[in-house]
């Protein structure tokens, strides 16, 4: 057990976040090396050290994910390469295969300006999985029919419209609710944080309106398709029944294409 | 034998658990040859976790069967075995929040039968260094400890959970070396038990159980002094129940229901 810090604000570490920004710009000098220079430095470490850094990394990025929150390549260096940053990124190919080999987790960089990663599972999710009922299996089946009703609206759904449809699911963002707690904050705060869900103000709007649309996170994890079978499924109609979801589920996603700004719709 | 997504699902649900019974775990190994269609051989559990743990090796990781030292069940949990700085507590908690847990076990290492109190536990707030705590605030923290499985309460009393003890063996045994006492009957580490009043030898609640059975007077297996601590009668489900447990103990029975109560799992 160490002593490690959460994000609290304090006055120290205000300034070593501000040396952090700063190193973070020079650091991308030693992400994009040569060859040559990679191999030089790997040879600067011992085998036993950089497999030890590796197992460090791998689990620091398990624990991470437990909590759905997305990792920051800052903290990643900050927290557990720290002096080995020079080989960062041959520490993180080999995280990230062995993520894929032992553990069926893909990572991913969902944005590669700031650097962001989140484990996208590779298995389905079984029936029975959840041997363990606890409050995530409820906030996930929330978070379905948020993901559903954005979708069947043209990817894009007025706050207004999901309030009001959560309503008729008894489901009040006013009100404390038994297995979300804070309604309102689950979904414009956590799913927000955690990726799954895009939460911006309608441009030109007074009073400011809000909308939704899939995060990152989502669209790695679930499909167009699959959230349009959980639809037809409850609603128990054809899938094809909704012509332009269904085309639209049918397109490939350009899963690794640089995603357009959030205000250019399709 | 080469690593499998049902090992893979196996391990994933174990690590979103923490910790898992053995009972559990025996399920969980069915439900994933069964969603993965593998032959399933109920007698091949080890098997199939030794597989995980070949590939886990190299990244210094291990499933690891433990004892409860309550109940005497077994469970299982992913745990790290290099010594290196992430643990699974240190990135969930603030530097005086660990300050406390750390001072809070060596309470109850330094206790005979492995229990701290928790007045003796909020008195603590005030002698931390890293940044003062408020005895609501260490309240809570210790809430959360428990809902974390890191810490067992029972009575107003806090032990070590056995995630806990899974995952910082190591640590425990370095930072406490001698203090850290050996059960007298199966050698473990022993935190919680009972010590013998005339040598100090420690035995765990379930190994003078057995050990003691049936004995009209129980003597110290060491020093051959009268044992005078009760003998606890714990009942396992896991094990079949010997017809003699009607005549439990009332005191018993709520001892068991109440430890069973905290080893369960996080926030319902
Ligand atoms: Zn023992
Ligand atoms: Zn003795």
């Amino acid at each position: 057990m160490t002593q490690r810090r959460r994000g609290r604000p304090s006055l120290s570490q205000n300034t070593s976040r501000l040396q952090g920004g700063d190193m973070d710009m020079e650091e991308d000098v030693s992400f994009t090396q040569t060859l040559t220079q990679a191999q030089r430095n790997l040879e600067k470490h011992s085998p036993e050290q950089i497999s030890l850094k590796v197992g460090e990394l791998v689990q620091y990025l398990l624990i991470r994910d437990q909590k759905k929150l997305p990792i920051k390549r800052a903290d990643i260096v900050k927290n557990v390469v720290k002096e080995y940053k020079d080989i960062y990124a041959e520490l993180l190919l080999r995280a990230k295969k062995a993520l894929l080999e032992v553990f069926g987790f893909q990572l991913e960089e969902i944005d590669t300006k700031a650097h962001i990663y989140i484990l996208i599972n590779t298995l389905e999710r079984g029936e029975g999985d959840d041997l363990k009922v606890n409050d995530n299996t409820a906030k996930l089946g929330l978070l379905t029919v948020i993901l559903s009703l954005i979708f069947m609206k043209g990817n894009t759904a007025k706050e207004v419209a999901i309030w009001e449809t959560l309503r008729r699911l008894r489901v009040d963002p006013g009100e404390r609710h038994e297995d979300f707690g804070d309604v309102k904050k689950l979904v414009t705060d956590e799913f927000v944080k955690q990726k799954y869900l895009e939460y911006n103000k309608v441009p030109h709007t007074d009073p400011p309106e809000y909308e939704f649309r899939w995060g990152p996170r989502a669209i790695k994890e679930t499909s167009k398709l699959k959230i349009l079978e959980f639809v037809s499924k409850i609603q128990q109609k054809d899938p094809k029944s909704w012509v332009t979801q269904y085309r639209d589920a049918q397109e490939i996603p350009r899963s690794q294409a640089p995603r357009a700004s959030t205000s250019a719709r399709s | 034998m080469a690593i499998s997504e049902s090992h893979q699902r196996f391990l994933q649900i174990l690590m979103s658990h923490g910790i898992m019974e053995a009972s559990a775990v025996r399920k969980l190994h069915k439900h994933c040859c069964e969603v993965h269609k593998v032959h399933y051989m109920h007698d091949k559990l080890d098997d199939f976790v030794d597989v995980i743990n070949k590939h886990l090796q190299p990244l210094f990781m291990q499933i690891r069967k433990g004892t409860d030292e309550n109940d005497g069940r077994r469970y299982y949990s992913l745990v790290n075995i290099a010594e290196n700085e992430v643990t699974k507590m240190a990135m969930d908690y603030a530097e005086n929040e660990l300050e406390l847990f750390r001072k809070a076990m060596d309470l109850i290492i330094d206790s005979d039968n492995g229990f701290a109190s928790s007045t003796n536990i909020l008195n603590l707030a005030d002698q931390l260094q890293s940044k003062k705590m408020k005895k609501k605030e260490v309240e809570q923290l210790l809430q959360n400890f428990v809902q974390d499985k890191w810490l067992i309460e029972r009575d107003g009393e806090y032990s070590l959970h056995t995630r806990c003890l899974m995952e910082m063996e190591h640590y425990i045994q370095s930072t406490y070396q001698d203090m850290v006492k050996t059960c007298n009957i199966c050698h473990n580490v022993a935190i919680q038990g009972q010590v013998c009043d005339n040598c100090g030898i420690k035995i765990h609640l379930t190994c003078v159980e057995k050990y003691f059975k049936g004995h009209e007077e129980p003597r110290c297996p060491q020093c051959a002094e009268g044992w005078s601590q009760e003998i606890p009668r714990l009942s396992q489900t896991d094990s079949p129940v010997p017809s003699t447990s009607q005549k439990e103990t009332r005191a018993g029975q709520r001892k068991a229901i109440s430890v069973a109560a905290s080893t369960r799992s996080r926030r319902s």
